[in-house]
């Protein structure tokens, strides 16, 4: 036990994770650098804010997700949200016609993808979760056939659309960390400060939703608008995120897993800031190793899905021996 | 009796269909006024029968095996796609591509074959610690153990240039299929058969291994039998065609649905609804974007995931 309360063990643990975070950055930006730095400071800073943003995007939703849903084995993408947003991108792209899309200003199209978006996974989540008496296994399986669903959906749309651009359309379903489409960084940036800033606001409630609904409300919280205002914030992190590298299930589990497990408290002070650290730990950290060390490129994201599954499995067995 | 004669003249029907539907112009006039060398005498008898028979083979013989699996595994919503099971029979179809590439084709199925029963053991012996034997973590357990095999097996493609060749092969798409290229399918008949010979033995196993111990049966060996049956014809529509997503879970569930759970009358049953399942979804994918072709795994993956949803949010689910 450690005598000075002051630094307990969530404080000890953010620390470390932060000390680690910046190491994992400072190696990102230095490693193997050769050349100017006029250029490689600019250059690796745009991939570095990409990550950042995408850790910092998943961790954060994964988190208000599961406190919202009440359950640490759900996450957005595991409930088929970010292959709903490929969905939106490609069904924008089909009705309105690549003629038309060309035209308009890639911020817009974005713009247009997150309300869409938001609408849909508002819609899936009141269907899904305010009909009484689903048990939650039932969630998850429907939820994973949902991503599989909108996933053929999209792949059958996108080959309507161009039969020969197969290779290309395959880019879209594999997320790849080392190809972040960095058009819309400057803007994904602005939206995540505006979503930061939102939640800030209400992070009080946080700890109180993660009770559950009736005690929610008992201790006075407005429950519906909270969790209304959380879930079109949750959907917004994931557009982000998917429209910068594209789909990918099990991060946001492994990140929040982890970070229950080493925080060790289920307040959201701490867990929030331990899982974007992770994230970010996992993310540059991981990308560095890979790139600079075994000089793999997409290697990243196969891993994490390779692990996240494993730890899938494992709680959700876990959970049944219960 | 009656009805499954209109489905089985159903399935003729859109076989007669299938083989003229194509970018060559392959017309009944067509053939009747040409001789054996002539183009469209050709292309039928190098690429629409062998595409048609392949056709028929896969999609009953993956319906059989979903069916078989469900018995044994006691779960209507397990299926190859859902159990690790083509997962598996990728991954040992791509170890054999990079240890030994020259070894002939039916050599390669029969590691994918060895690859898909240890997967589907490894899934077996996964299930013994979900003591409750939850109906609906079953798939979901084995969806999560095909994403981590999955990953393993893209992991090794990427390591070795071979990720666009193992997408290819994953796509389960017909449009490949010549003569020459399609003859491993007739294992799936086999398959089939053996399934139709066994049905009772795993009708009797569906019902617990207890239950078949005092009737006098040997419960482990007609699980092996299964596995075996379910492996091999896993490995063997991957290798020939490509994976096809659900098939062994749609086709069962709506025929136990229509004429129950015993497996000697479902047999036919569902191989019949399976090959005229793949023959309307490989026709649609010719006829939507004609000339060009959409893959037979994007239709069914469409149409399966959508019956699956449907199946799983029945207001009263009857599973099993």
């Amino acid at each position: 036990m450690l005598r000075n309360l002051r630094w307990s063990r969530p404080t000890i643990v953010l620390a470390v994770l932060a000390l680690v975070a910046l190491i994992s950055v400072v190696c990102f930006m230095t490693l193997g650098a050769r050349g100017s730095w006029d250029f490689i400071i600019p250059f690796r800073g745009r991939k570095l804010l990409g990550l950042v943003l995408v850790a910092y995007a998943i961790a954060i939703s994964t988190v208000l997700f599961q406190t919202v849903t009440n359950n640490r084995i759900l996450t957005p993408s595991i409930m088929g949200f970010d292959a709903l947003y490929i969905l939106v991108q490609t069904a924008i792209v089909f009705f309105l016609g690549p003629q038309m899309l060309s035209l308009m200003n890639p911020y817009a199209q974005f713009g247009m993808e997150v309300v869409l978006m938001i609408g849909f996974s508002w819609l899936l989540f009141q269907w899904l979760f305010l009909s009484e008496g689903r048990s939650l296994h039932l969630l998850v399986l429907v939820g994973i056939v949902f991503g599989i669903f909108f996933r053929s959906l999209s792949n059958f749309m996108q080959r309507l659309l161009d039969p020969n651009a197969f290779q290309v359309l395959q880019d879209s379903f594999f997320a790849s960390f080392s190809t972040i489409d960095t058009t819309l960084l400057g803007v994904a940036l602005g939206v995540v400060v505006v979503v930061t800033l939102v939640l800030w606001r209400m992070g009080h409630t946080f700890d109180v939703l993660s009770l559950g609904r009736d005690t929610a409300i008992n201790l006075g919280v407005e429950y519906k608008r909270s969790v209304v205002i959380i879930l079109v914030m949750v959907s917004i992190l994931v557009s982000v995120s998917t429209a910068l590298v594209g789909p990918i299930t099990f991060f946001g589990l492994l990140v929040a897993s982890l970070a229950h497990g080493l925080v060790g408290t289920s307040k959201h002070k701490y867990i929030l800031p331990a899982a974007a650290l992770l994230g970010v730990i996992a993310l540059v950290g991981g990308q560095t190793v890979f790139e600079r060390v075994f000089e793999f490129d997409t290697a990243l994201s196969i891993i994490v899905e390779f692990l996240g599954g494993l730890v899938f499995i494992i709680l959700i067995l876990r959970g049944a021996a219960r | 009796m009656r009805l499954l004669t209109v489905g089985i003249v159903l399935t003729i029907v859109l076989a007669i269909i299938s083989l003229f539907v194509g970018v060559s112009d392959v017309s009944l006039g067509a053939l009747l006024s040409s001789s054996a060398e002539d183009r469209p005498m050709q292309v039928l008898v190098m690429s629409r029968i062998p595409r048609t028979l392949a056709i028929l083979l896969a999609g009953s013989s993956l319906a059989i095996a979903g069916l078989v699996m469900q018995m044994i595994v006691r779960n209507r919503f397990v299926e190859p796609s859902t159990a690790g099971t083509t997962e598996s029979a990728t991954l040992g179809f791509l170890v054999v591509t990079l240890l030994a590439p020259g070894w002939p084709l039916m050599a390669k199925m029969i590691v994918a074959a060895m690859f898909a029963l240890a997967g589907t053991a490894l899934f077996l012996r996964i299930l013994r610690f979900v003591p409750l034997r939850d109906v609906l973590l079953v798939p979901l357990v084995g969806i999560m153990l095909g994403g981590v095999i999955g990953a393993v097996t893209s992991f090794f493609a990427y390591r070795f240039n071979l990720l666009p060749s193992l997408l290819a092969w994953s796509m389960g798409d017909f449009s490949g299929v010549l003569r020459g290229r399609y003859e491993l399918l007739w294992f799936g008949l086999a398959g089939t058969i053996m399934a139709y010979i066994a049905a009772d033995r795993f009708t009797v196993a569906g019902m617990g291994e207890d239950f078949t111990t005092n009737l006098g049966l040997n419960y482990k060996r007609v699980m092996t039998l299964g596995l075996i049956i379910v492996s091999i014809v896993s490995a063997v529509v991957l290798v020939s065609v490509g994976s096809i997503p659900f098939l062994g879970l749609i086709v069962p569930n709506v025929v136990s649905l229509m004429v129950g759970d015993n497996m000697r009358r479902t047999v036919p049953w569902v191989a019949v609804l399976g090959a005229a399942f793949v023959l309307a979804c490989d026709i649609v994918g010719r006829i939507v974007r004609f000339p060009y072709e959409i893959p037979i795994s994007v239709v069914v993956g469409v149409i399966g995931s959508g019956l699956f949803l449907y199946l799983l949010l029945r207001k009263r689910h009857n599973a099993a």
